[in-house]
């Protein structure tokens, strides 16, 4: 495990990170709407409502899921996302050999 | 002394230059994104343009420029701050401004001259035009929807803070006026101060009548005039 890595996080296990932003409720969302009329075009009848947003998957090593879970926060609250317009959902899944000490 | 940031991606710097410098006659030179210090400077621009090819969101990651640190510590001693098109985007991405700018409702680029109705005439930028004024001014986004949560739309309105308004060249509010589907209809808005103003459409580009209108001069004008004073 973990072997050949770069110093720092040589002995923390790798976790995937994926990151799923989306507009607020009640944000107008231009996009989803023309997805929608697309889908609708392609007689797809039954959808009545498209939301897009978008998503981010990074690879991040770390010494458990919840220290992983709680820097994915940060990065949202600081970067990913932008609190005026978006929500965020993060899922953490360990890489390789299942979740190792964490 | 006046700065114009350029940031990777800005394109309307030079426009701000020639405005400022050329048209206006004001003492004006480009600063780098990479700046660490403003001393000096009397008034800030942030362009316009794509700065890191509007990577996640407009604006977000130019928010972490070097620069960004010395125009906060600019603005909180109360020196006057505009942020065009890009610049707007990238002002509330660093919460000097309130809101946030999403993709135009219509889903297209809006390339075109727009009329906005000055609102607020007590900001940094519009303290020398009458409110109700209306301007004729180009705008170029395609994410220029202004966006903010019920209670900061009340508190900005209430405290003067929406600095213009899309209307009809008659400085009627309505929705075919408004280009983008911003809330109502904000086309630009400052801070508690007054001395941060953002603004989608672009002042610089209406300086003179070979570019199709000049009314982006009484935007640029006031504070030109003091700082040139002052400097």
């Amino acid at each position: 495990m973990g072997s050949g890595t770069t110093g720092d996080h040589g002995s923390d296990q790798m976790w995937s990170v994926q990151v799923t932003v989306m507009p607020k409720p009640g944000i107008n969302d231009p996009q989803g709407e023309a997805i929608r009329g697309g889908l609708r075009s392609l007689d797809h009848a039954g959808v009545v409502s498209v939301r897009a947003g978008k998503s981010l998957r990074l690879m991040v090593a770390g010494e458990s899921r919840e220290a992983v879970e709680r820097e994915a926060a940060l990065m949202c609250d600081r970067l990913l996302a932008n609190p005026v317009i978006e929500t965020y959902e993060i899922h953490v899944e360990p890489v390789g050999d299942g979740e190792g000490s964490g | 002394m006046i700065a114009i940031v350029t940031f990777p991606g800005s394109n309307g710097d030079a426009d701000a230059l020639h405005a400022v410098r050329d048209d206006l006659g004001a003492p004006a030179r480009l600063v780098d994104y990479r700046a660490t210090d403003l001393s000096g400077f009397d008034a800030v621009i942030l362009p316009g343009g794509f700065s890191y090819g509007d990577a996640l969101r407009c604006g977000a990651i130019a928010r972490f420029a070097p620069v960004i640190e010395p125009i906060r510590a600019f603005a909180a001693r109360g020196g006057p701050v505009l942020g065009i098109c890009n610049g707007f985007q990238i002002l509330t991405e660093a919460h000097l401004l309130p809101g946030a700018l999403r993709r135009n409702a219509t889903l297209r680029f809006h390339c075109r001259w727009v009329h906005v109705r000055v609102e607020s005439a007590t900001t940094a930028w519009t303290d020398t035009v009458e409110a109700g004024t209306v301007l004729r001014l180009p705008v170029a986004h395609g994410d220029g929807s202004f966006v903010a949560g019920a209670d900061v739309l009340a508190e900005i309105e209430a405290n003067g803070q929406v600095v213009v308004r899309y209307c009809e060249p008659d400085g009627t509010v309505s929705a075919a006026s408004n280009p983008n589907g911003s809330a109502g209809a904000i086309a630009g808005v400052a801070n508690r101060a007054g001395n941060v103003v953002g603004l989608m459409p672009h002042p610089e580009r209406a300086v003179d009548p070979l570019l199709g209108g000049e009314d982006g001069r009484m935007i640029l004008r006031g504070v030109l005039e003091r700082t040139h004073v002052a400097s």
